[in-house]
């Protein structure tokens, strides 16, 4: 039996997404940016689609930037957002973000930071893994030109309070754009209602059911970017390249089918969540949970095992048909020392024996079964 | 058996992994690669190139293939103690402190906890069993890449779990092979240098970003006359000759000592540049056993035990006698040898059978 459960690192494509795609892979293959009947066609759909995301995020189609996935959305935020703000000011304005953000964000503030000389302040958070708030306020000094907290944290799913994030960056840093990564938010999220605060919101396809590749950027008005990627003007100016129109249709239907499931989906999966949490916790002596569940989405499990290598229980389990993930994966594919549990002012130890199971809607009872069995001969063997 | 090979990337590995997966069955071989540096480096192997190297490989063996972040320990164990070498006037062997720490520890202690019964490597030396079941740890057959040097700090509890695949085989053969097999690293060029240094940067532009340099004076190691000024004491290794000038009567001029908190570098002529003798510590003996050859250190302690000692990778082997003592031992060498600078390793082999390791220690 194939158990996987790392819906967090990317997840199955819905059927509705790959029926919706396919005809734009073989003969709906115009180019919308034409003027001919193949391009109206792409063009209609591209146009459909739009309208359809804008509508689930939230946001007036206009509003929304087709990019070539979550990290491009996020880095199109931080750097053209920031740079927005910058052409209006005398001297570079400060970055804050949390410092529990994906890398996406993280390492794309400090490559701006470094390029610029712009100020870059990192907010830890708590134990609970939230932000914490005063830290937050004390960054956010009137200098600072953009600020970026994510909706939910992709290790171990804690939801941020966007409300309260907002109202501190609006009343002590008055020019500041707020963005969020709301990657992880979208699949248990309503991402219109949670992102509602920010200017600025990123969104991936994989990781609700969409194809790999393709991602959004809301752009709320009147905040403006400038583009990071010239060429033809898509996207009014703010995004260009030829669409990706297959995986933009992929992605409304992906979209669209996880919003109509979601209050299904979250009730199922959140029983399926908390009985694999509660059994781990028995029957894994040694065992914490990171964060406080309350505060977690649905799919989302991270616990600390004492003494145990979360790298070497996920290739343990591996072997046992249970796909999980220890850290952020780097592109060697080794693990790379948590920053988020960092930032949450947990040692390297402690850092290095976490562990995450991330659920979605395909997760089923009996992949429960198979991995409350096999989890605790595993970290029993690591221990030997 | 199940088989954990260790893949750099490199072409000894590679063969390495196709060798344990034809001889115990793919299925009960699987590669992993340490990823052990996590800043840049180009010359090592622990590159993203390296990684996809052997990850490519595997995939060809159908081998399953994993990837260990191991760079925490190597910065702690290797990486930092290179460094902090450098600023106590030490010239610490990484690639030895690697072997030590990592790859026959970190590395032995993560296949055992994952099931594995042996770790594979692609060295180039040869593990032996005795009649008694005792291991002995030889000389790589190929003279030229012989690692024996390297491993020389490994015990009957790591060589118990330990295979080298390519021991028997010459580099050419171990080419011949990746050929044979269509290995994408069949004519990689062989890793050189320390790892985790760039080749544009070296080791002066690594230390010099790890390490504030100071610059010293370069004095008589005599007369303490002064012979001029160098510009980094950190950077000075003893028994260097480059860049140390020639006296007045000619002869070239060889570092004797580095005494770096007086910024001072001893320079003498080739017979002061040379010793009879060598102090070690952190001794460790392959084979410690009552009657076997390292068991004889005993005999150390009385007339002493004869050995052969090498001194660096492609050292020359020498003839020695080594007398133990409370705080190590003491190599005596039959003709005097280039100063060992403090930190670097000394293998010894036994004279009996000059292919086999006894021990090694590391030169006060």
């Amino acid at each position: 039996m194939r158990v996987y459960l790392d819906h967090a690192a990317t997840a199955p494509m819905a059927p509705e997404a790959v029926e919706a795609m396919l005809p734009y892979l073989s003969g709906r293959f115009g180019n919308p940016s034409g003027s001919h009947r193949e391009s109206r066609q792409a063009r209609r759909a591209v146009d459909d689609a739009r309208e359809q995301i804008a509508l689930l995020l939230g946001a007036d189609p206009s509003e929304v930037v087709f990019t070539s996935g979550g990290t491009e959305a996020d880095n199109l935020a931080v750097v053209g957002g920031w740079e927005a703000v910058a052409a209006t000011r005398p001297s570079p304005p400060a970055l804050v973000c949390s410092a529990m953000e994906h890398h996406a964000v993280l390492h794309t503030c400090r490559a701006l930071a470094r390029r610029t000389g712009a100020a870059l302040r990192e907010v830890r958070s708590g134990k609970d893994g939230i932000v914490d708030l005063e830290a937050l306020a004390e960054a956010c000094m009137p200098d600072v030109g953009l600020v970026s907290v994510m909706t939910v944290n992709n290790e171990i799913g804690t939801v941020q309070p966007m409300d309260a994030v907002a109202s501190v960056v609006r009343s002590r840093s008055s020019m500041a754009v707020l963005h969020t990564d709301a990657v992880q938010a979208v699949p248990w999220l309503d991402a219109g209602a949670s992102t509602a605060p920010a200017d600025l919101v990123a969104v991936s396809a994989h990781k609700f059911g969409g194809p790999k590749g393709v991602g959004a950027l809301v752009v709320r008005h009147p905040t403006t970017i400038h583009p990071l990627i010239h060429g033809g003007g898509q996207e009014r100016e703010r995004r260009s390249g030829t669409h990706n129109v297959a995986g933009i249709v992929a992605m409304a239907a992906a979209l669209s089918a996880t919003h109509s499931a979601r209050p299904d989906t979250v009730r199922r999966v959140t029983a399926l969540r908390d009985r694999l949490g509660d059994g781990l916790l028995t029957s894994v002596a040694g065992s914490t949970e990171t964060g406080a569940r309350e505060h977690k989405t649905a799919g989302h499990l991270h616990l600390r095992v004492a003494g145990v290598e979360g790298e070497a229980l996920v290739v343990l389990l591996d072997e046992a048909g249970v796909s999980t993930s220890a850290g952020a994966a780097c592109s060697s594919g080794a693990v790379e020392a948590s920053h988020v549990l960092a930032s949450m002012g947990l040692g390297p130890d402690e850092a290095a024996s976490g562990i995450r199971f991330s659920l979605g809607p395909s997760t089923t009872g009996e992949h429960i079964d198979h991995a409350l069995a096999v989890v605790p001969d595993a970290v029993a063997q690591l221990r030997d | 058996m199940r088989v954990l090979v260790a893949m750099s990337g490199g072409v000894d590995s590679s063969v390495a992994a196709a060798l344990v997966a034809e001889q115990f069955g793919r299925h009960q071989v699987v590669g992993a690669t340490l990823k052990l540096w996590g800043g840049s480096s180009d010359s090592g192997c622990c590159s993203i190139g390296d990684v996809e190297d052997a990850r490519r490989v595997a995939d060809q063996l159908g081998l399953v293939h994993h990837v260990f972040n191991f760079a925490a320990a190597f910065e702690d164990r290797v990486v930092a103690p290179y460094v902090r070498g450098h600023a106590e006037g030490r010239t610490p062997n990484p690639c030895i402190e690697c072997n030590r720490h990592l790859k026959f520890d970190r590395l032995l202690v993560r296949a055992r906890t994952l099931g594995f019964d042996v770790v594979a490597t692609g060295h180039h030396a040869r593990r032996r069993v005795t009649a008694k079941g005792r291991f002995r740890l030889c000389r790589g057959a190929d003279p030229l890449k012989d690692q024996s040097y390297v491993l020389a700090m490994l015990g009957q509890d790591q060589l118990a779990r330990t295979l080298f695949p390519v021991g028997e085989m010459t580099k050419a053969q171990v080419r011949e092979e990746a050929a044979r097999l269509g290995l994408r690293t069949a004519t990689k060029p062989d890793s050189q240098d320390v790892c985790f240094i760039r080749s544009d940067e070296g080791r002066v532009g690594f230390l010099g970003s790890r390490l504030p340099l100071h610059a010293g004076r370069l004095v008589d190691h005599e007369s303490g006359d002064d012979l001029g000024p160098v510009e980094a004491v950190e950077l000075v290794t003893v028994g260097q000759r480059r860049g140390m000038g020639h006296s007045s009567d000619g002869r070239r001029r060889f570092v004797t000592a580095v005494d770096v908190p007086a910024r001072r570098v001893s320079l003498g002529p080739p017979e002061a540049a040379h010793a009879d003798e060598v102090r070690l510590h952190t001794v460790t003996w392959v084979d410690n056993g009552p009657d076997m050859p390292g068991g004889n250190h005993g005999n150390a302690s009385g007339a002493g035990m004869g050995a052969i000692a090498q001194c660096s990778a492609h050292g020359q082997p020498v003839s020695s006698v080594v007398h133990s003592d409370a705080d190590g031992l003491t190599v005596s060498f039959s003709t005097p040898q280039r100063r060992i600078a403090p930190g670097q390793t000394v293998a010894l082999y036994d004279p009996d059978h000059p292919e086999t390791v006894l021990g090694s220690g590391i030169a006060w």
